[in-house]
């Protein structure tokens, strides 16, 4: 009966425990933030949408924008989901050396989207284009700086998770835990799809 | 979440404290295990004591809340009021809504959720027991942040609604403001993550047999309200972010002349702010469909209806937000297509009404406290939905807006409603969570005080509103005020009066509450005969809630443990008493409990993050501080470990050590 | 490479996901998406301009949800949280701002 379950769940690990769905708990909360998250991410993309266009100084979206530095970066971004997710099919196999190798190369790829919206900020500074000098500026900020930060968490979030299983010191079901902080990271990924085409593709 | 179990202490002596010796986090930190004393509520992560917490908070804030209004009432009580002065009032009335719809109202939601879900799914605890706690930190957290700014300067004085660009730094350049975004941030960040452990909780930590279609309506409708506020806060979040912004480094999001839309703002609010007037009201309706068939002797009427009409209300109160906006220059096909989502809704919430009635109708009424204030709901919430109705009619509304009409409205569905439906559960769940039952001869006071002083205080504001006396008026004078039947002075009096009324009708409660606490009679532990699984165990509940996960078989599970119906005389036969199954369970009590321990990262995380944020106000090096302590804080959380130690604990009496029921 | 071993692939392990040559099939499919955006910058796509980027996009995010996110290999409860939030976010915001005349 339930007792028989729970030792069941007991013996399988302390990450396998019974749920009424049979899915993990984890997992579940990271979809449910997910989605909270999509709506707070709707939030931005709609106001600089609204205020894209309102630039009583400063430079202009099309003036200021370098779509070829932008592709590169965003390609990076692209191709650190695909390194991440070689990162969790080596978690499930149960190859911890492979799984770290695979969570740093997504960190590393991680950061050099981070160090190239760095770049980007301090060009667009230098250009004219304070936090305070337009609406569109303060918009266009505040969207990709949100997105900087979280891609920034999610690198910290990368990096701990290595030197967690680095150091043997899982709690709970390693696989699971790669696979949640991928969940994460992807949704960081398709996020910044979005802003890529709303933002930078489509002129002003 | 990686949590420490220990044994549940409750299984010897009770007031043993553990003889343990805890292992260490980050080499030099030992994790709290006392069992006893102030520490054992400040580190604790059991859903019981958190909610008892969140409670306590709530109930001081309605205090607090309850003397804004007095003085406000006060101040307009008498033609050309002196009590406070413009600005003064502008605070009073911004602060004291804020105080009760966030400091007050969600958090007493909080309390009843946190205390009874998991005991009416049959679960020991939540999914994550951390982060339930951090989640009660934050909330004080923000509290704090917000109230300490009547210390520091001035409170927030833009109203709840806080339009921008008022509320910027040209129009509102005290702090005040600046505290209330930190504030709310914080505190929002604590409801965030409530709604998605008590979520998964709902789905995942179900007894054996227990189906969703088998959830009392309490948790269902908590469960509603949770997904309103996954996908509403972080909408507010947004505009907070933005107003912040603004304020603190100079962006223009809402400079009217940078070219801002001031409609962004309202937008954004309203877009959290209507599903919020849902996420009030649901727990309140959700108490009253557990109160009505206890005290009615009868099954709630329709109870597939209920669930579902619960759960269209949540759904359709994301596609209405704007009929707050109906005069602020939306247009008319905007107002037209909100206009009639917003007469929509009035349907689902009818329907609940009719249900409600229908479980009365015929039944055996018991008029307990709980069950008068039950009723209570029934009768003002139907009043301030009929209010509400006609606000839905766009052209009526333009008259109704920004007057003392729409404030009766609010208050007849948040007062009538909402805080009867808490008092209701007060009287109902009393005896369950603290072993003694609330006086019914004060309850019986309390509650006809409330209810004349509410009627007295929001009712004349119907009369007040249609005659034109604007919101957020400070002051009124003789010469303005009319005269006749609709003098707004005399009805301003009267307004004032009942709310002192009122007053003394929540003061009686507190008096009950004192004197039960010293005097109580012992609760037995079935007082009301009901129906749902919370009440098949002791009065309070032990640590570990059920000695026996129940196995589910039916809705009202207790209720068809107690009565089978007689196939003879289709009667409900008795077969058993509540006391009768709950040593049943005792008897065949499961040998292996584990339980989720204290942590001391919840508090301390909340804490780093309230200074984290206090650094946007008061500069870098505050900034960094708080970030190292919620970098360090969350590290210590994550590294805590899920499998004890068997050297870590002793039980005292050196007791048979308890395996892992459940555990997030 | 034959659309009948992919196909085969794909199903074959329908269950747990892709292999990782799948995934890496798919990120190829990605980058090509990719360019072609970003060849709309270059090249003048007239009246198609803005539904093929709008399609692109859609497209793009279908693919990493459902498939780097394994959305479409997992209970139907994860899809329905993400896209309630997600249609949530698409409708309020789309009404909010219709109400500033932004699509006329």
């Amino acid at each position: 009966m339930a007792d028989t379950a729970v030792h069941e769940a007991h013996d399988a690990g302390h990450g396998a425990h019974v749920t009424s769905t049979g899915l993990s708990n984890n997992k579940l909360a990271m979809w449910l933030f997910l989605g909270s998250e999509c709506l707070l991410f709707g939030g931005l993309i709609s106001t600089y949408m609204l205020y894209r266009g309102r630039v009583a100084n400063g430079p202009h979206p099309n003036q200021i924008y370098d779509i070829p530095f932008t592709s590169v970066s965003s390609f990076v971004l692209l191709m650190s989901s695909l390194t991440m997710v070689l990162a969790v099919s080596a978690a499930q196999r149960r190859n911890d050396q492979q799984t770290n190798l695979w969570l740093l190369v997504t960190a590393l790829l991680g950061s050099t989207f981070v160090g190239g919206q760095v770049y980007e900020f301090t060009a667009f500074y230098r250009e004219g284009l304070g936090f305070t000098t337009s609406l569109f500026s303060s918009s266009f900020y505040t969207l990709t700086g949100f997105h900087g930060v979280h891609v920034t968490v999610g690198v910290i979030m990368l990096l701990v998770t290595r030197s967690i299983i680095q150091k043997k010191r899982v709690t709970g079901d390693k696989a699971e835990s790669v696979e949640i902080v991928g969940l994460y990271w992807h949704f960081v990924d398709v996020v910044w799809i979005i802003i890529f085409t709303l933002v930078y593709l489509i002129p002003a | 979440m990686a949590i420490i179990e220990r044994p549940s202490t409750e299984l010897e002596a009770a007031n043993t404290p553990s003889v343990v010796v805890p292992s260490t986090t980050l080499g030099n930190l030992r994790r709290p295990v006392q069992s006893t004393g102030w520490k054992s509520w400040l580190f604790t992560v059991d859903h019981k004591k958190i909610g008892i917490m969140y409670g306590v908070f709530a109930m001081f804030f309605f205090i607090v809340g309850g003397v804004e209004a007095l003085l406000i009432r006060l101040q307009l009580a008498a033609p050309d009021g002196k009590v406070l002065s413009a600005d003064m009032y502008n605070q009073m009335f911004t602060m004291h809504a804020t105080t009760m719809v966030f400091l007050f109202a969600m958090p007493m939601a909080a309390a009843f959720a946190n205390y009874f879900l998991p005991l009416q799914i049959g679960a020991r605890d939540v999914a994550f027991p951390r982060m339930n706690a951090l989640g009660l930190w934050f909330l004080v957290v923000g509290g704090l942040v917000l109230n300490a700014a009547w210390f520091l300067g001035g409170a927030a004085d833009g109203g709840w609604f806080m339009y921008a660009p008022n509320s910027g730094p040209v129009f509102s350049p005290s702090n005040g403001v600046d505290f209330w975004t930190l504030g709310l941030q914080i505190a929002g960040l604590g409801s965030l993550i409530g709604s998605i452990n008590l979520i998964v909780t709902v789905l995942n930590m179900r007894a054996p047999g227990m189906t969703m279609m088998k959830l009392p309506v309490f948790t269902w409708m908590i469960l509603v309200v949770q997904f309103l506020l996954v996908f509403s806060l972080p909408v507010i979040t947004v505009a907070l972010v933005l107003l912040m912004f603004q304020r603190s480094f100079g962006a223009t999001f809402f400079d009217v002349a940078q070219g801002a839309d001031p409609l962004l703002w309202q937008h954004l609010f309203w877009i959290f702010g209507h599903p919020e007037v849902y996420v009030l009201i649901l727990p309140a309706f959700g108490i009253i469909s557990e109160v009505l068939p206890t005290f009615s002797r009868k099954p709630l009427f329709g109870y597939p209806f209920v669930v579902f009409s619960g759960a269209a209300i949540g759904f359709v109160g994301f596609g209405v937000w704007a009929h707050h906006m109906f005069a602020s220059g939306l247009g008319p096909v905007s107002v037209a297509v909100f206009s009639v989502a917003t007469m929509a809704i009035a349907i689902p919430t009818g329907v609940k009404i009719f249900n409600w009635t229908l479980t009365m109708w015929g039944g055996k009424i018991w008029f307990t406290s709980a069950m008068k204030f039950a009723i209570g709901l029934v009768v003002l919430f139907t009043i301030g939905g009929l209010s509400g109705v006609t606000h839905s009619v766009a052209p009526s509304d333009t008259q109704q807006t920004d007057t003392y009409y729409i404030v009766a409205h609010f208050h007849y569905v948040l007062f009538g409603g909402m805080v009867f439906g808490l008092f209701s559960g007060f009287y109902y769940w009393w005896p369950k969570m603290f072993g003694k039952m609330l006086n019914e001869r004060l309850g019986s006071w309390n509650f006809w005080l409330m209810f004349i002083g509410m009627n007295m205080t929001f009712g004349p504001m119907h009369i007040l509103g249609l005659q034109g006396q604007p919101r957020r008026m400070y002051v009124w004078t003789e010469a303005r005020a009319g005269e006749g039947f609709f003098n707004l002075g005399f009805w301003n009096l009267i307004a004032s009066i009942g709310s002192f009324v009122l007053a003394l009708g929540v003061l009686i409660f507190l008096v009950n509450v004192v004197q039960t606490t010293r005097k109580g009679k012992q609760a037995p532990l079935d007082p009301w005969d009901a129906r749902t699984l919370e009440w098949i165990t002791t009065s309070p509940p032990k640590e570990h809630n059920f000695d026996r996960i129940p196995t589910v078989h039916h809705l009202d599970e207790f209720f068809h443990r107690k009565y089978v119906e007689d196939e003879a005389t289709h009667t409900m036969k008795a077969i058993a008493t509540g006391e009768e199954i709950v040593r049943n369970e005792e008897a065949n009590a499961e040998s292996h409990i584990h339980l989720p321990s204290a942590s001391y990262w919840p508090l301390l995380l909340a804490i780093g993050v309230g200074v984290l944020g206090l650094g946007v106000l008061y500069g870098v090096p505050v900034m960094v501080v708080g970030a190292a302590v919620v970098l360090l804080s969350s590290f210590g959380w994550v590294m805590e470990p899920s499998v004890a130690e068997d050297t870590d604990y002793d039980p005292p009496t050196g007791g048979t050590s308890k395996e892992l029921a459940s555990h997030g | 490479m034959s659309t009948a071993t992919e196909h085969a692939e794909h199903t074959e392990h329908e269950q747990h996901g892709l292999t990782d040559g799948g995934y890496i099939k798919v990120a190829i499919i990605l980058a090509i998406i990719t360019a072609l955006e970003v060849s709309t910058y270059y090249v003048d796509f007239g009246p198609f301009f803005m539904p093929s980027l709008m399609i692109m996009m859609v497209a793009k995010f279908i693919i990493v949800v459902s498939y780097f996110m394994h959305l479409k290999f997992d209970s139907k409860l994860f899809s329905f949280m993400f896209y309630a939030g997600l249609v949530l976010a698409l409708g309020c915001y789309f009404a909010a701002l219709a109400t500033f005349q932004f699509f006329s």
